[in-house]
């Protein structure tokens, strides 16, 4: 069987009980086990381009992740039932209309309501750094990234930290 | 239903998935997000997991739905399903894209075609990548078709790309496979040898407003008067439609009720999903068996053996003899 791995982080509450604990992970890594990063990338609101959000999806492909593209002008409700649906690791929000700081709050609230918690949300765009600081505090967002940002640090950023959010 | 010693699976692990499973059976359809994610990763869970629901499958229609890129499968998806929820019908929709060979990673981008249907509980899309599989579908499709099937859809519609001879695997997972053709394609003589018109129940000339629609729908005739008479009684029809209009949707679906009825009528179904259960049996004793015979020789046992095999000190035969029944001799 091989030795077992630790746990990383203890099952979300959820009216759910147990049952979506992340089994591959304590079963450790078997040979024939399959598991990639699954990224949901969307663009909420009435942004009119995507060009940032599909350099994005592209890097994460080539980085080996599965990214589910759900292109523009989603409603948080939307973007919350694709990655339940997707069972996504991470949300990849672009936002270039200003509107962040009402569609992102909604979006994680959603994820809460859900049990959701566990699924890492970076957010990317236009976005101040005061913003940026109360939405990490206060609305659950994990990591916020201007337009000047690397993709290498946001792949490696996802590598590192996908699976470890606190309930 | 296994045994945590059979599955080589911490008891509770095997708990918390028998739970999933009851979950997911009884409609939550969280946990069969994570129950599709199970089955893609592999291993001792994902055939715990198959194991409790398998008697819970059965009762869906499978429809496999393939074509070129751009042939507007994922808007036809989109169309049938939407006229099908009218019916009061419930789908799952698994959209399988490929896996780059280089990067591991890939870009799913079908459920952009399928916003209407976001948001309708008796909708269920998920997002498949090949993961290496050549033959169009992805090594856990079936996996996820069980899923479905297990979790009450009345539906399970599967698309994929299909584009040459070999991305035929579709039609041993689907019940009723159809087949999209856009006229103006490219060399459409070519088209006509190649294997995944073969595999067709149903034609579907999409985008049908386009120049040489009537040619491509004469050619595809004139491809099936020279097969002969169907050996299964069953000649494809070719319907033609313009998806992004919702022309032709309720004529395809009739079409596949059709087909569905034929089935049942003919005793195909009952053959088909026999053949069906043989090959995924043998697939599941591979899977089971090559695990097992690893876990018993990891490491450096392994790469020992692979290394008298490569200096030609072994033949692979003797050696795979050997592992399978220890104590056979040269």
């Amino acid at each position: 069987m091989g030795v077992a791995q630790p746990i990383p982080i203890p099952p979300p509450p959820s009216p759910y009980g147990v049952v979506y604990f992340r089994i591959s992970q304590s079963c450790g890594k078997e040979r024939e086990m399959d598991r990639k990063i699954r990224v949901l990338v969307a663009k909420p609101g009435l942004d009119g381009h995507d060009r940032g959000a599909k350099v994005i999806a592209r890097a994460l492909r080539d980085a080996g992740m599965e990214v589910i593209y759900t292109g523009l002008q989603q409603t948080p409700p939307m973007i919350v039932e694709a990655a339940l649906q997707e069972d996504v690791d991470v949300i990849g929000l672009s936002i270039l209309s200003g509107a962040h700081m009402t569609l992102l709050p909604k979006i994680t609230q959603l994820l809460h309501d859900q049990g959701m918690d566990d699924v890492l949300v970076v957010a990317g765009g236009i976005i101040s750094d005061a913003d940026a600081r109360t939405l990490m505090q206060q609305h659950g967002v994990a990591a916020v990234y201007g337009p000047g940002a690397s993709t290498r640090d946001i792949v490696r950023y996802i590598q590192e930290n996908v699976g470890t959010r606190k309930a | 239903m296994l045994s945590s010693s059979v599955l080589r699976l911490p008891s509770s692990i095997l708990v918390q998935t028998v739970e999933l499973a009851h979950s997911l059976l009884s409609g939550n359809r969280r946990a069969l997000a994570r129950g599709i994610t199970i089955a893609e990763t592999g291993g001792a869970p994902a055939r715990a997991l198959l194991s409790a629901v398998y008697p819970a499958t059965g009762r869906a229609h499978i429809i496999g739905i393939t074509g070129a890129p751009g042939a507007g499968k994922s808007t036809l998806v989109n169309s049938l399903a939407l006229h099908w929820r009218r019916a009061g019908k419930t789908i799952g929709v698994i959209a399988v894209d490929p896996t780059s060979p280089f990067s591991g990673g890939a870009i799913l981008g079908d459920r952009i075609r399928m916003q209407p249907l976001g948001g309708d509980p008796g909708i269920f899309i998920r997002s498949m990548a090949s993961r290496g599989r050549l033959g169009g579908i992805a090594r856990a499709t079936g996996d996820a078709i069980a899923l479905l099937d297990a979790a009450g859809f009345d539906i399970v519609l599967i698309e994929t790309v299909g584009a040459g001879q070999s991305e035929v695997e579709i039609a041993g997972a689907a019940q009723t496979t159809l087949v999209i053709e856009v006229p103006g394609m490219g060399d459409d003589v070519q088209s006509i040898k190649a294997g995944i018109l073969e595999i067709a129940d149903i034609f579907v000339v999409n985008k049908a407003d386009r120049e040489g629609a009537d040619a491509l729908i004469g050619q595809l005739r004139a491809m099936l008067r020279l097969g002969g008479p169907p050996p299964d009684g069953w000649e494809p029809p070719i319907v033609p439609a313009i998806a992004i209009r919702d022309q032709g949707i309720a004529e395809i679906a009739a079409e596949i009720e059709r087909h569905r009825a034929h089935l049942g009528a003919s005793g195909q179904l009952a053959m088909r999903d026999r053949d069906r259960a043989g090959r995924e049996f043998q697939r599941i004793i591979q899977e089971a068996a090559l695990e097992q015979l690893r876990a018993r020789y990891a490491g450096a046992a392994w790469d020992a053996l692979v290394d008298h095999i490569a200096a030609r000190e072994l033949d692979p035969y003797t050696a795979a003899a050997q592992l399978l029944e220890p104590g056979v001799s040269k």
